[in-house]
């Protein structure tokens, strides 16, 4: 309808959901406009899952109102779950079935008649790269590959909302990206994609718009622009070439800073958030050069969505847990690791 | 779609997928085919000795018929704890399906395991000298009787399968309350033997209306070495039997759907 509005793919309002006496959630608001991807971003037990089983019929809700398509959840929920395509947090694949028969099997128990579940079970297993695998039973399958299929089995009805619950957690590279790769196309296909992830870099490739989320309240919601800006802007970062110069670079750059910067001393590297980025460069090397450090690296970088996670959730909570090893996927390459570790103290650099 | 089109359509093609995971592991149905086999062997030989010799043996396959049908209970006791554990029931519960196919799609794929189990348990009980003494189209009532109880025996296993909060916990609560419910019984000695209350909780149990249907309809008497069977639930033993089956039915599956919307499984 032109001129109007488009309806929002979800919408959410005041959801507030206990489990005994802990809060999963506590008033959480959000809205998802259709043909995005929406990434719900915060560590474990912060009320993801919980927000995922309720828009998708799984949980009913204590208090507050879910609509995806303009449907209410509480009020027909079978209409929403012609509507919607769930690939949940534990791949829900049969293993005494072939890849095939558990597509064929989900698109039957959507009403397809045999030759219409066949075909679209085929042309899934096809797109997803499981045409080789699709008559050997799923036990033998690799974790990617489980992960795929009950991905395809979220896709068989081609539903207008997709929700994927940590949809590449325990993936190894490879796998994660050709997931993020299949999202893309959701969306290229109009599709309505919400995720969930505790992987920053995740939200930050793939999502239209992040909402942070932690202890069951949306404690921040914006574009991944928007919320690295709102968390003051720019960093100044530097590298130094020996070690002995760390407590005298520290002290210059304190002075250019607008807060205490942060030392990493394994990788001799200082942080600091700057205001006018270009000209609390200059100062710092004109200053540097005055004490003679030697500098390896210096530059400014805008603020990441590990800063904006950090500062939100007070640092104290700490980043989202590495689920496995393949973590370190999102981690800086590490060039050097002198003996000495973690973060230089006080009296050391003589603050 | 009308409902119950949606409802037979749903739950045939999970059952279709059930018998799938039967047919790849066989296992799973070892222990439903040679516990009878276990049963007919011990009771008739360890027992039937002291109690009747052949006519003994004769009387237990009825209530050995209904503790075959009766344990495989368990079977969708467990199954379902499996789904509900591996997370494939929160993929069918987002899925714009019937609710109740989920349950009846494992109780009917499970009669499947109770029609093998009773063809073994027959065999076994010929080879021993059981016999069908009675006219062949009472005798195939006497079938589809036990497998109505099967049927019914079922509903109870899904829903304890519901109420179950893991696999470990379904194993132990689908199987401790077999042992009871098919001893108190008359499957195996004559209820009038026993003190108060457990007569009177034997002679109502369906279990026993189902030995003794069963034995009316494949024309096996109570030796007479045992006190015959007494009471309105003995007389009418088919009648009750199925009237026990239908009314197990339908509370247990009621109670199992409501178990089945109410259930969130982490």
């Amino acid at each position: 309808m032109p001129g109007r509005h488009r309806e929002p793919a979800v919408l959410i309002e005041g959801l507030r959901k206990s489990f005994g006496s802990k809060k999963a959630l506590d008033g959480v608001d959000l809205e998802m406009a259709a043909g995005q991807v929406f990434a719900l971003l915060g560590p474990n037990g912060a009320g993801k899952t919980t927000t995922v089983r309720i828009i998708t019929t799984l949980l009913r809700p204590d208090a507050g109102r879910v609509f995806v398509a303009g449907v209410d959840v509480s009020a027909d929920p079978d209409a929403v779950r012609r509507s919607i395509g769930l690939s949940g947090q534990y791949a829900a694949v049969d293993d005494k079935l072939t890849g095939f028969e558990n597509l064929y099997l989900v698109a039957k128990l959507y009403g397809m008649r045999r030759k219409e579940a066949a075909a679209t079970a085929r042309e899934l297993l096809e797109r997803f790269h499981l045409d080789d695998a699709a008559d050997r039973l799923t036990g033998t399958y690799s974790g990617g590959m489980r992960r795929r299929l009950d991905l395809a089995g979220a896709l068989v009805a081609t539903p207008a909302v997709v929700v994927l619950d940590e949809p590449t957690t325990g993936l190894d590279p490879q796998s994660r990206l050709d997931t993020w790769d299949v999202v893309g196309e959701l969306v290229n296909d109009g599709a309505t994609v919400l995720l969930t992830t505790q992987y920053l870099e995740e939200a930050d490739q793939l999502a239209d718009r992040i909402a942070v989320i932690d202890h069951g309240r949306v404690i921040a919601e914006g574009t991944s622009d928007e919320l690295k800006s709102s968390t003051g802007g720019e960093r100044l970062e530097l590298v130094t070439a020996d070690e002995r110069d760390l407590a005298t670079a520290h002290r210059v750059l304190s002075t250019v800073g607008t807060a205490p910067p942060s030392v990493d001393r394994r990788a001799r590297r200082i942080e600091v958030p700057v205001r006018d980025g270009q000209y609390a460069l200059a100062a710092a090397v004109g200053k540097l050069n005055a004490e003679r450090v030697r500098v390896l690296d210096l530059g400014l970088r805008r603020a990441t969505l590990d800063d904006v996670f950090l500062a939100l959730t007070g640092g104290s909570a700490g980043a989202p847990e590495p689920v496995d090893s393949e973590q370190t996927m999102v981690l800086p390459p590490v060039t050097h690791w002198p003996e000495h570790s973690g973060v230089l103290d006080r009296q050391e650099v003589g603050a | 779609m009308s409902t119950m089109t949606r409802i037979a359509k749903d739950s045939s093609a999970l059952a279709w997928r059930n018998l799938l995971n039967i047919r790849r592991t066989p296992g799973s149905i070892f222990a439903s085919v040679l516990q009878p086999i276990m049963f007919v062997l011990l009771l008739g030989y360890v027992f039937g000795g002291s109690l009747g010799g052949d006519t003994y043996r004769e009387f237990i396959m009825g209530g050995i018929f209904a503790q075959t049908v009766t344990f495989n209970a368990s079977f969708t006791t467990i199954g379902l704890a499996n789904d509900l554990q591996k997370g494939v029931v929160d993929r069918f519960r987002s899925l714009p399906m019937s609710r109740v196919a989920v349950m009846l799609g494992r109780t009917t794929s499970d009669l499947t395991t109770s029609v093998i189990s009773l063809l073994v348990t027959s065999l076994c009980g010929l080879a021993i000298g059981w016999r069908i003494r009675g006219n062949p189209l009472d005798a195939v009532f006497g079938y589809l009787l036990i497998l109505l109880f099967a049927f019914a025996m079922s509903w109870v296993g899904a829903f304890i399968g519901l109420v179950s909060r893991s696999v470990e916990v379904a194993q132990s609560l689908g199987l401790i309350w077999l042992f009871p419910a098919t001893f108190i019984s008359s499957g195996f000695v004559s209820v009038a033997a026993m003190p108060e209350p457990l007569a009177t909780i034997a002679e109502w149990n369906p279990i026993t209306s189902l030995a003794n249907a069963a034995r009316d309809l494949f024309g096996n008497p109570t030796p007479a070495s045992l006190p015959q069977p007494h009471g309105w639930p003995a007389q009418n033993a088919i009648l009750y039997s199925a009237l026990c089956s239908l009314g197990l039915i339908a509370v247990f599956m009621t109670l199992a759907v409501a178990r089945y919307r109410r259930v969130a499984t982490r």
